[in-house]
């Protein structure tokens, strides 16, 4: 038996026993699925929300909100930290702003969220972009600061004469690993403020959503079931993230670090 | 083609405490067109720092650095360089690393990778056209940036101990090639080295820098034809006297 094999058996075993462990706890001690819902009743729940047939369209909206608070993070995390951590100037000027407003928690941001918004769409992809702005924009900031000078000074004594030369084709592909890490912080920190940002009623379908509509309604199975596939959904997000970065874009990158 | 004219050129590095650290003094050496000038002198004297001051990577202090008359203020492609230290772009294949200053001059893909391919063939690393830079050895690490220095076709070579990773065969034969490269192509090349032996073999003239801070010591003339026999008398005598010449300034310190 290899490595591989032994740890996938050892891994599923340990969920087998914790799924065991769970469903006689829920069971024999609990006894009550309002308060803990055992795996059969999780199992049921999840069955009958499939028949039901919403369980696409919320994942689907809740990777429309997500969608929206990440990419309007990558468009305006990654250009100001380039300019921040390229030009002197853009530093001194944005730095206290920036600041001042970092260390609020993008929750924080809901009530301007909903009176700049409305209940739309919009506002739950923007208190997404409040979680997952910062740390792409720190990540681009201080990758920039951290580019080694002498690939600079080849690209000038090879011909890059403008700043965006230089940082189109030296310091971006150089700052690229450090940003794609800033990246996938930023999806795990955007995917976590998405219950919340679907707790106000942008919708009427979406994970988050649902989670709460579920407890409104007491059934706690249903809530377990998307309490799983919210983690199911954020963890896909993250490996296909990681895998395409490692595969396609920075298949140089491996080789250099230990 | 390009003469370089340095005149009493200065260069003083400030250090934190207020004081400074006097690297290159009254430097003054006038390099004529197509000449293969060695630098040589004790480590620390200041050659890497005359190299970039050249490549207008670094301002100098006081004095001047002219190319036909006009002042360096900047870089720029017509003076190439080859770092002392590793400078290879990781994220690029070795083909797109030596085509690299072609794409900035707006040279069509199939046309720079076609001149690309040919000086990697020159350093002799065709089998490793599309490696990453992570994959080769220190040695043909430095050669990709010889060919990637080359590609661009600059009218100033500058390099810094170019030749110092590689075994004693490899550098015989990169001596070769850069010599008939600078016979074919005319280029003005400014060439360090720790090597004296490689300087007697390559250069017109051999430029001794004196001890931090650096100045022209002694400047001596090789007027033999190439190749060189590195076996002859004469070979054996000038290598010699440039030695011994090392040392006294040394001594002299
Ligand atoms: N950026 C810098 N800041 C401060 N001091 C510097 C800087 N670059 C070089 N120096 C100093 O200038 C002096 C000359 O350095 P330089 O690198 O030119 O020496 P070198 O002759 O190339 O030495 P080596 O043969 O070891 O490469 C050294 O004392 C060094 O400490
Ligand atoms: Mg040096």
């Amino acid at each position: 038996m290899n490595r591989q094999t032994q740890k996938r058996l050892l891994g599923a075993a340990a969920l087998v026993v914790a799924a065991v462990i769970w469903q006689i706890v829920a069971v024999y001690i609990v006894g009550r699925s309002f308060i803990l819902p055992s795996v059969t009743d999780v199992a049921e729940a999840f069955v009958n929300l499939l028949g039901s047939g919403t369980l696409l369209t919320d994942a689907v909206v809740s990777l429309e909100h997500f969608g929206i608070g990440l990419i309007a993070a990558l468009l305006l995390g990654v250009p100001i930290g380039i300019l921040m951590g390229w030009f002197r100037v853009a530093d001194f000027l944005l730095d206290p702003i920036i600041e001042i407003l970092r260390p609020i928690p993008p929750l924080a941001w809901i009530p301007f969220a909903i009176i700049w918004f409305g209940l739309t769409t919009q506002a739950a992809g923007f208190v997404i972009f409040a979680g997952a702005f910062f740390p792409i924009l720190t990540a681009t900031y201080s990758a920039f600061r951290s580019v080694p000078k002498v690939f600079v000074e080849a690209g000038k004594v090879l011909g890059c004469d403008t700043s965006f030369e230089l940082i189109r084709y030296v310091a971006l592909p150089a700052a690229l690993p450090a940003i794609a890490s800033g990246i996938r912080i930023a999806m795990g920190v955007g995917w976590m403020c998405l219950v919340a940002a679907e707790m106000f009623g942008v919708s009427n379908y979406g994970l988050g959503y649902q989670l709460w509509h579920n407890y409104y309604l007491h059934q706690m199975p249903n809530v377990v079931v998307y309490m799983l596939i919210l983690g199911f959904v954020g963890l896909a997000i993250d490996r296909i993230f990681r895998n395409y970065v490692d595969a396609r874009l920075l298949r140089w990158h491996a080789g250099e670090v230990a | 083609m390009s003469g370089v004219t340095i005149r009493d050129l200065s260069k003083a590095f400030p250090r934190g405490d207020g004081t400074v650290t006097q690297a290159l003094e009254n430097v003054n050496l006038e390099i004529g067109d197509t000449e293969f000038i060695c630098l040589v002198g004790p480590s620390g004297c200041g050659k890497t720092t005359l190299l970039r001051i050249i490549a207008g990577l670094e301002t100098a202090t006081s004095g001047s650095v002219t190319i036909d008359g006009r002042a360096v203020t900047g870089p720029d492609p017509k003076r190439g360089m080859v770092f002392q230290e590793y400078s290879l772009f990781p994220w690029r294949k070795v083909v797109d690393n030596v085509a690299f200053g072609l794409e900035m001059k707006g040279v069509g893909k199939a046309e720079r990778r076609k001149t690309a391919d040919r000086y990697i063939e020159m350093v002799g690393l065709s089998q490793f056209r599309d490696a990453y830079p992570f994959e080769l050895s220190g040695g043909m690490r430095q050669r990709v940036a010889i060919a990637r220095a080359l590609a661009n076709d600059p009218d100033v070579l500058l390099m810094d101990e170019p030749f110092g990773a590689l075994d004693a065969q490899t550098r015989n034969r990169m001596q070769k090639e850069l010599l008939s490269l600078w016979e074919q192509t005319k280029k003005t090349i400014v060439f360090v080295t720790h090597s004296v032996d490689e300087a007697v073999y390559l250069s017109t003239r051999i430029v001794v820098l004196s001890p931090r801070p650096g100045s022209v010591r002694e400047v001596i003339p090789i007027p033999w034809q190439h190749p060189r026999d590195r076996t002859s008398t004469e070979f054996a005598d000038v290598r010699r006297k440039v030695l011994r010449m090392i040392d006294e300034t040394e001594n002299a310190q």
